[in-house]
């Protein structure tokens, strides 16, 4: 057996060595990626609430300047 | 003694600030995480001998104990974080303990399962109800309780407030886990590094342990970093620094 082989054997082992790494990257890999998707999620619905609250606030200041009164506020 | 240590301290607490300061950590945190942990895979793997008992069969060791210090290490800081939260009301706080727990969940986690690999070869089964395995398994569940208790409220700070009383009850089992290989009659072999004193290890097996046991406190650092950061633009949604981060990086 040449070098290589005789490490990824691991005596015999490697059904267990192997695995036991494999779990400890697969899980430490999804605790990384996890908060990642979570965070450009967060972002989006920010930036989507502050455009929509930027909207509104237009819309209020262009009730205003056609002079309407407003007796009940708009979309609410 | 100077009083800018707790003036430092006071705005280091407060969001806009730690956001920042974390931001600036978290990738050397990150990148020491991943050096120290390729060297400690090198030392562990490929240099250091066999075991004259087990075999290579040990090597399981390089993960499975640094991960099993992790999660009690990790469940102290939450513990501590959670009283802080309860007792000064700190939003920080709050945020720094519920985020380490999926962090400390994953780590028992792969201390179980690693656990399970090596004892399956060298006990000749999977699973004992032996008590470090248990109290082990008992401190998952504790994560898992304070995680699914944060998650019940649709208020975020009282259900913080609710998981941080289950955080600090559930202490009592850091020094059962950590003492039940002396306390009981375990399958489970007693420690092998001792703080003080002479640790039962040759220096070839016990630096790439240490190595991985730092790999370990930074990967969390970054980790937890990363976690935090978002729960606070969370938190804070309606506030200026906040609106400044959500226009500035725009698809991030």
């Amino acid at each position: 057996m040449s070098g290589l082989q005789t490490f990824f054997a691991m005596g015999g082992y490697a059904g267990y060595v192997w695995p036991a790494y494999a779990v400890f990257f697969v899980v430490l890999i999804i605790d990384t990626i996890a908060p990642r998707l979570r965070r450009r999620r967060v972002l989006r619905e920010l930036r989507s609430r502050l455009a929509r609250q930027d909207a509104r606030q237009s819309r209020v200041r262009q009730d205003r300047a056609s002079s309407q009164p407003i007796t009940t506020p708009p979309s609410l | 003694m100077a009083n800018w240590i707790p003036l430092w301290l006071h705005k280091l607490g407060s969001p806009p600030t730690f956001y920042r300061f974390a931001g600036t950590l978290r990738p050397w945190a990150m990148a020491l995480a991943l050096l120290l942990g390729a060297i400690a895979l090198y030392g562990g793997l490929v240099l250091a001998p066999a075991d004259y008992q087990q075999g290579e069969a040990y090597r399981i060791i390089f993960i499975h104990v640094p991960s099993a210090w992790m999660s009690m290490f990790i469940y102290g800081v939450m513990g501590v974080a959670a009283f802080i939260a309860l007792v000064w009301r700190i939003k920080l706080a709050e945020v720094v303990a519920m985020e380490s727990a999926p962090i400390g969940a994953a780590f028992t986690f792969i201390t179980l399962v690693t656990g399970s690999l090596w004892g399956k070869p060298m006990w000749g089964t999977w699973w004992t109800w032996d008590a470090r395995l248990t109290s082990e398994l008992v401190l998952l569940f504790l994560y898992l309780g304070v995680i699914g208790l944060y998650h019940a409220f649709e208020d975020r700070r009282q259900g913080a407030r609710a998981a941080a009383f289950l955080a600090i009850i559930g202490i009592i089992n850091v020094p059962i886990v950590h003492f039940s290989v002396n306390w009981w009659n375990t399958l489970h072999q007693g420690s092998t590094i001792n703080l003080f004193g002479q640790s039962k290890i040759s220096w070839d097996m016990l630096w790439p342990l240490l190595c991985m046991m730092l790999a370990t406190k930074f990967y969390y650092v970054a980790s937890l970093f990363r976690r935090v950061r978002t729960d606070l633009l969370a938190l804070e949604g309606g506030k200026d620094w906040v609106r400044k981060i959500a226009e500035s990086e725009a698809g991030q």
